[in-house]
């Protein structure tokens, strides 16, 4: 873990047990796990989030570009400033990574993309910008802090200044701003209201700062995994990979079908997948007993097969286990998870588990 | 830096254990061990009356990071269970040598209680692993 995001003294000063994160040394926690975690769920929390890739794509025919390189339709983003989640596939409709990308001038986007898919991803991304004549520019001189939680954007509003406050303001979710040279969005990754601000470096540590005293509690990579899997957003990795397409793994809804003459990387493989029939998909998983969900469990769908646990854990929130699942198609209302040699009941449910504090899915 | 109490008794598993005035033995899991794992959120315990060997596997206990066995630090019959952990695995990480406990058992050999480790020898071993 040799890579140290600019906030790296902060979360030393500030307890963090750091963990090695694609060869990033970031906070798992800060002292506790589930008390952050709730901070996001009903106050503030914040995430520093620098490991993740910026990528600055520049060009007259951009657009277009990510057209073809997207499952997802940039067309959809009409509006400066706004946001698109999308999968980039390969040729097999599997998934190279998921990434959010901004609209922000008609020849200039920007991309955040996974810290442990970085190589591959600029890579691939590079080499098909090329025909297109766009220019992509890695950003390691920006920091990002993602905060988050109910009470989230009045805490930032209170560590910006006035005038960048007042851009902010302006901000619907999933749209983001340029304020006085930093960017920022209302996007996040844990079910909640809040933003995710990008900025230079060496502004990172003074936001922090005031973000500190705004009363906002910094919260490690852990909270932000469960509060993510309580969301029932995916994970690179664990829930989808280059071997699952969306179709298997609960992202359908990302992939834009129509314009149906937009040839994006991998369309015709998840046409074929789609036209021949899933055989799995990904589902929600509560365990009825007491006990913990945890990747790789199998999962066990009588007279249907064996299915797979992508990502568990315990919900802090619900305080109960809950997964998402890879499983067979035709996996009804109930299943069995093996965990340790023995088999436990669970509802299979259609995520989110969490929205806003609150639970959201029904049994 | 974890606490490591005098007077309690250490495998290197990461269990300690204390000898009650009953001839029994009070087990848990170290100070050192719950902060390794974090928040506890599931605690399973052995069934009273129960019969383990030394180094047995008889509980398993779960952190939002990931679960871990725990070992009988002795060959004995389990008396007690720490039942307040179903609903409070927390306890463990707030009080790993007192609420916390997890099983108290009665050693089929009360010498045997001798072999393991004392506070300065686990001290030197997490001395060692640091």
């Amino acid at each position: 873990m040799d890579k140290r995001t600019v906030l790296y003294d902060q979360h030393v000063a500030l307890g963090a047990r750091l963990v090695d994160f694609a060869g990033w040394a970031m906070p798992v926690h800060y002292g506790s796990q589930i008390e952050e975690h709730h901070a996001v769920r009903t106050a503030a929390g914040m995430f520093d989030v620098s490991h993740m890739t910026i990528a600055d794509l520049r060009g007259e025919r951009v657009r277009e570009f990510l057209r073809h390189l997207l499952a997802n339709d940039v067309e959809r983003l009409q509006v400066r400033g706004k946001a698109l989640y999308s999968c980039m596939l390969n040729e097999r409709g599997g998934v190279v990574d998921d990434l959010i990308v901004y609209y922000l001038e008609d020849d200039f986007f920007r991309m955040v993309v996974n810290a442990a898919t970085r190589d591959k991803d600029l890579a691939w991304i590079g080499e098909r910008a090329r025909p297109f004549a766009v220019e992509m520019r890695e950003r390691r001189d920006m920091a990002m802090i993602a905060v988050q939680g109910p009470e989230a954007r009045e805490k930032v509003y209170a560590a910006l200044e006035p005038a960048q406050a007042d851009r902010a303001r302006t901000l619907r979710p999933f749209n983001g701003v340029d304020a006085g040279g930093v960017f920022v969005a209302r996007t996040g990754y844990t079910g909640e209201d809040g933003f995710e601000i990008l900025l230079p470096e060496e502004r990172a540590p003074a936001l922090w700062t005031d973000l500190l005293e705004a009363g906002v509690r910094p919260c490690g990579l852990g909270a932000r995994d469960t509060l993510r899997l309580e969301a029932g957003m995916s994970l690179y990795g664990s829930d989808m990979d280059e071997e699952t397409s969306p179709l298997e793994s609960g992202l359908g809804w990302t992939v834009a079908w129509e314009p149906a003459e937009r040839n994006f990387v991998g369309r015709a493989a998840l046409e074929a997948q789609r036209a021949a029939g899933v055989e799995r998909r990904q589902v929600g998983l509560v365990l009825q007993d007491r006990g913990v969900l945890r990747g790789h469990q199998r999962v066990v769908v009588e007279g249907a097969g064996d299915g797979e646990v992508t990502s568990g854990g315990f919900s802090p929130t619900l305080g109960v286990g809950i997964a998402l699942a890879r499983v067979p198609a035709r996996i009804g209302t109930e299943c069995q998870v093996e965990i340790r040699g023995r088999l436990h009941r669970a509802s299979v449910v259609k995520p989110p588990f969490v929205r806003h504090g609150k639970r959201v899915y029904s049994v | 830096m974890s606490e490591v109490p005098e007077g309690l008794k250490y495998t290197s598993s990461h269990e300690w254990v204390r000898a009650e005035s009953d001839g029994t033995v009070t087990v848990g899991i170290t100070d050192h061990a719950q902060e390794l794992l974090g928040d506890l959120v599931f605690v399973e315990l052995p069934e009273v009356g129960r019969g383990v060997g030394s180094g047995e596997e008889c509980g398993v206990v779960e952190s939002v990071k990931a679960a871990s066995d725990v070992y009988s630090p002795l060959a004995g019959e389990i008396t007690a269970a720490n039942e307040a952990l179903t609903d409070a695995p927390e306890l463990v990480n707030q009080s790993p040598f007192a609420d916390g406990w997890l099983f108290r058992l009665r050693p089929a050999d009360a010498a045997a209680l001798d072999k393991l480790l004392d506070a300065k020898a686990y001290q030197a071993q997490l001395d060692d692993e640091a």
